[in-house]
């Protein structure tokens, strides 16, 4: 187990408050997503499966497979609409 | 040595930019430019008189600082390596802004003007599907996040990169 910092942006910022969290989490980004669904709302409502969600492991793009290390930063967001 | 990417809240000048982005190389012979503006996407042409105004009110622009940037300045060396082009510069702007402002600029210098309107085209249709940039409009009857557009992620599969962006799961 390693821990992570969360952090959310746009529409996931709102539903999910204050906008970054510490948690102690599972091996990849996807397996943290379904840990934060867990948790029941308004996670399971906003990071739904069914919902577009994209992440960011330190700063980068990256697919739900990406292996998480100790102390890094992952971020969810809806897609992105910039330009 | 001007920087190549600037996120800001402030307006920026479009010709003052471009004589920075050229100033002292004599090499260009091509600058190619895209400005990209706040979009009222309800107002009307009224039979060609004045506009109709709609109702977006303004436009929230949120960014990931930080991975903003970092993305941005990878773009670009992107575009050095796979265009002949000499410079390019790129301004994001952020926080609220009303129809009609500038949001964005890409600019590109190179010695002929094939290699900067790819360049700068290229530019373009990465930021508006990597760069980590949400709108948000504000209309009367609240407020509404902008949708990605599964065009956007077309535009980028022209130059054989995948997006991923808009579109389910």
């Amino acid at each position: 187990m390693r821990r992570v910092h969360i952090r959310y942006f746009a529409a996931l910022r709102e539903a999910l408050g204050p906008g970054e969290e510490w948690m102690t989490a599972a091996q990849t980004v996807g397996q943290l997503r379904d840990e934060l669904i867990a948790r029941g709302d308004p996670h399971a409502q906003a990071l739904a499966r069914s919902r577009p969600v994209r992440a960011a492991l330190d700063q980068s793009l990256c697919p739900e497979t990406q292996a998480l290390e100790e102390g890094c930063e992952v971020a969810f967001f809806p897609p992105v609409t910039g330009g | 040595m001007v920087a190549r990417v600037s996120i800001q809240t402030a307006d920026f000048d479009l010709g003052a930019e471009l004589a920075a982005l050229r100033a002292q190389d004599l090499r260009v012979g091509a600058v190619c430019s895209f400005v990209g503006t706040v979009r009222d996407r309800h107002a009307q042409l009224q039979r060609g008189a004045p506009v109709q105004v709609g109702p977006v009110q303004s436009l929230e622009l949120e960014h990931y600082p930080g991975m903003t940037e970092k993305s941005i300045e990878l773009m670009i060396d992107a575009a050095l390596g796979r265009f002949d082009i000499y410079a390019a510069r790129v301004i994001h702007r952020v926080g609220l802004l009303k129809p009609a402002d500038q949001i964005v600029l890409v600019a590109v210098t190179s010695a002929h003007r094939g290699e900067s309107f790819q360049a700068c085209e290229f530019l373009m249709d990465y930021l508006k599907t990597q760069a980590p940039f949400w709108k948000k409009e504000v209309t009367p009857e609240g407020t509404r996040w902008v949708d990605a557009r599964v065009s956007d992620d077309a535009a980028l599969a022209r130059w054989g990169l995948a997006a991923d962006n808009a579109g389910p799961g």
